[in-house]
C-alpha cells in the first residue's frame, strides 16, 4: 500500500499545519509530510510534538520528508 | 545544527530584545511610542521617496533595511536563503495596500500597537482587540480551505533584488540625495518624520533584528492566529516578552505615560482603532505574516513577501494622497470608506481563493 503523503511543497505557514491537522483529525497517524522549508519543518514538527508523535526527518533534495511514527 | 531561537528560551528572548531595542530607539530619538513601527516606518519611506506628501512624516528610516538586510544574511548563514514566488503576487500586492490603509486608521502596525499599550496608550487596547479580531475572521477562512497557492523557487538572483533595494535606500539616507530642487529624498523638518535615533544605531538595531527575528521565526499575526486556530502558544510567548520588556523600559527610562487622550501620534476614536486593525488584521492572516514578517519573509528570498511589502509602501502613498491615514486629530471623513472598500476586497479574496486539490 501507498503511503499516505500530505504534499505541503511550496506552501508557506500555516498551510502545512492545517493539512496535518486535518489529516491527524481523520485519524491518520501512519503518513508522511512533504514541505521544502525549514520553518515548515519545524512547525509540523512542534505539532506533531503536541499531538504525542515523533517524527523520522529525512532530505531529498530540496524536499523534506517527515515520516510520522507513532 | 539545532536552532536555538525556534526554541521557547529563543522566541522569548527575542521578543524581549525587540522590546528592549524599541524602547531604547525611543529614548535615542525615534517618536514616541514608535521605537519600532513597521507601517510607520515604511509610511516614512514612501514619503521620503516622494509618494506622499505629507511634510511631517519623510525619512528613509534604517530600521527597515536593516531588517531585510539582517534577515537576508541571517539566511545566507543558516543556508536558509531560497528564492521563492508566484504565489497570487498580485493579491497580495493589494493585501499590502489594505493592510497599511487599516494600520494608518489606527496609526500603527501590531508591534507599534503593543509599543503604545507599553506606554500607556490606552487606545492601543482598541487596536489590538479589532488586530486579534480580524485574524479570528480570517482564521475562519483559513478552517475552510482559504489559500493563495504554491510558491515555485526562482533562480537565485531573483533574491537579491530587495535586499539590493534596501542598500539604494539606506545609500540615498547617507548621502542625501536631492534629485530635483523642492523634490525627493525628502526629509521632515518637523513632526514625527524629523525625530530619529542616530543613523547607525538604528541600523544596527534593525540589523540585529533581522538576524534573530529571521532565526526565530517571530510574528505578531501568527503569535494570534496560532492561538486561534490550534491553540499553540510558542509565538505568542514572544510577542507577550516584547510587550513585558518594552514596559519595564519605558518604567526605567520614564517613558510610561498612562491614559488616553493627548497620547502621542494617537486618536481617541475608538471604533476607528478597532476597526482600522480588523482590516489590517485580516489583511495579515489572507497574506501569512504581519508587516514585519513580511520584511523578514523577504529577505530570505520570499518575493511574494516582498511584493507585499511593496503594496504597504504604495498603500502609505494611496492613504495620504487620498487623505484616508488618521493624524491625531482622528480619523478623516473617507478613512471609514477606504476600511469598507478594503473589507469588501479582503472578503472577495478570503472567498474565491480556495484549496486547488
Amino acid at each position: 500500500m501507498m503511503t499516505y503523503k500530505v504534499d505541503a511543497r511550496g506552501l508557506s505557514c500555516p498551510q502545512p499545519v492545517i493539512m496535518v491537522d486535518r489529516a491527524l483529525k481523520e485519524g491518520k497517524t501512519d503518513f508522511e509530510v512533504l514541505v521544502d522549508n525549514e520553518v515548515s519543518r519545524e512547525n509540523v514538527l512542534r505539532l506533531l510534538k503536541k499531538n504525542g508523535l515523533s517524527a523520522e526527518v529525512k532530505e531529498e533534495g530540496p524536499t523534506i520528508v517527515i515520516k510520522v511514527v507513532k | 545544527m539545532k536552532n536555538y531561537f525556534s526554541s521557547r528560551t529563543g522566541i522569548i528572548l527575542v521578543g524581549a530584545v525587540i522590546g528592549a531595542l524599541a524602547a531604547l530607539l525611543q529614548y535615542l530619538g525615534n517618536p514616541p511610542n514608535m521605537g519600532i513601527c513597521v507601517a510607520c516606518m515604511e509610511r516614512d519611506i514612501a514619503g521620503a521617496v516622494g509618494l506622499h506628501r505629507a511634510a511631517v512624516v519623510q525619512y528613509l528610516r534604517p530600521e527597515i533595511m536593516g531588517f531585510v538586510l539582517g534577515a537576508f544574511i541571517a539566511a545566507l548563514l543558516a543556508g536558509e536563503y531560497r528564492p521563492r514566488g508566484g504565489s497570487a503576487p498580485l493579491i497580495r500586492f493589494f493585501l499590502g495596500v489594505f493592510a497599511m490603509i487599516g494600520a494608518l486608521i489606527f496609526l500603527g502596525c501590531p508591534w507599534r500597537a503593543l509599543l503604545r499599550l507599553a506606554g500607556g496608550d490606552g487606545n492601543a487596547i482598541l487596536g489590538l482587540l479589532g488586530l486579534a479580531f480580524g485574524i479570528f475572521v480570517g482564521v475562519q477562512f483559513l478552517k475552510r480551505g482559504y489559500n493563495l497557492g504554491r510558491s515555485y523557487p526562482q533562480h537565485r538572483s531573483s533574491g537579491w533584488v530587495f535586499p539590493a533595494l534596501m542598500v539604494v535606500l539606506f545609500l540615498l539616507l547617507v548621502f542625501r540625495v536631492s534629485f530635483t530642487p523642492g523634490g525627493p529624498i525628502f526629509f521632515s523638518e518637523k513632526g514625527p518624520g524629523s525625530q530619529h535615533a542616530p543613523v547607525l544605531i538604528s541600523l544596527g538595531a534593525g540589523l540585529l533584528i533581522g538576524v534573530i527575528a529571521q532565526r526565530s521565526r517571530f510574528c505578531t499575526m501568527g503569535a494570534i492566529r496560532d492561538v486561534i486556530l490550534i491553540r499553540e502558544f510558542h509565538l505568542m510567548s514572544g510577542v507577550v516578552a516584547l510587550l513585558i520588556t518594552a514596559f519595564l523600559v519605558n518604567i526605567l527610562l520614564g517613558q510610561f505615560k498612562p491614559g488616553f487622550a493627548g497620547q502621542p501620534i494617537a486618536h481617541t476614536d475608538h471604533l476607528w482603532n478597532f476597526l482600522g486593525m480588523v482590516l489590517a488584521g485580516l489583511a495579515f492572516v489572507l497574506a501569512g505574516g504581519c508587516p514585519g514578517r513580511q520584511l523578514f519573509l523577504s529577505g530570505e528570498g520570499d518575493m511574494d513577501a516582498a511584493v507585499f511589502v511593496l503594496g504597504m509602501i504604495v498603500g502609505a502613498g494611496v492613504a495620504h494622497n487620498f487623505n484616508f491615514a488618521s493624524s491625531p486629530a482622528g480619523v478623516t471623513p473617507f478613512g471609514p470608506l477606504a476600511v469598507l472598500v478594503g473589507f469588501i476586497f479582503c472578503l472577495v479574496v478570503a472567498l474565491t481563493q480556495r484549496d486547488q486539490a
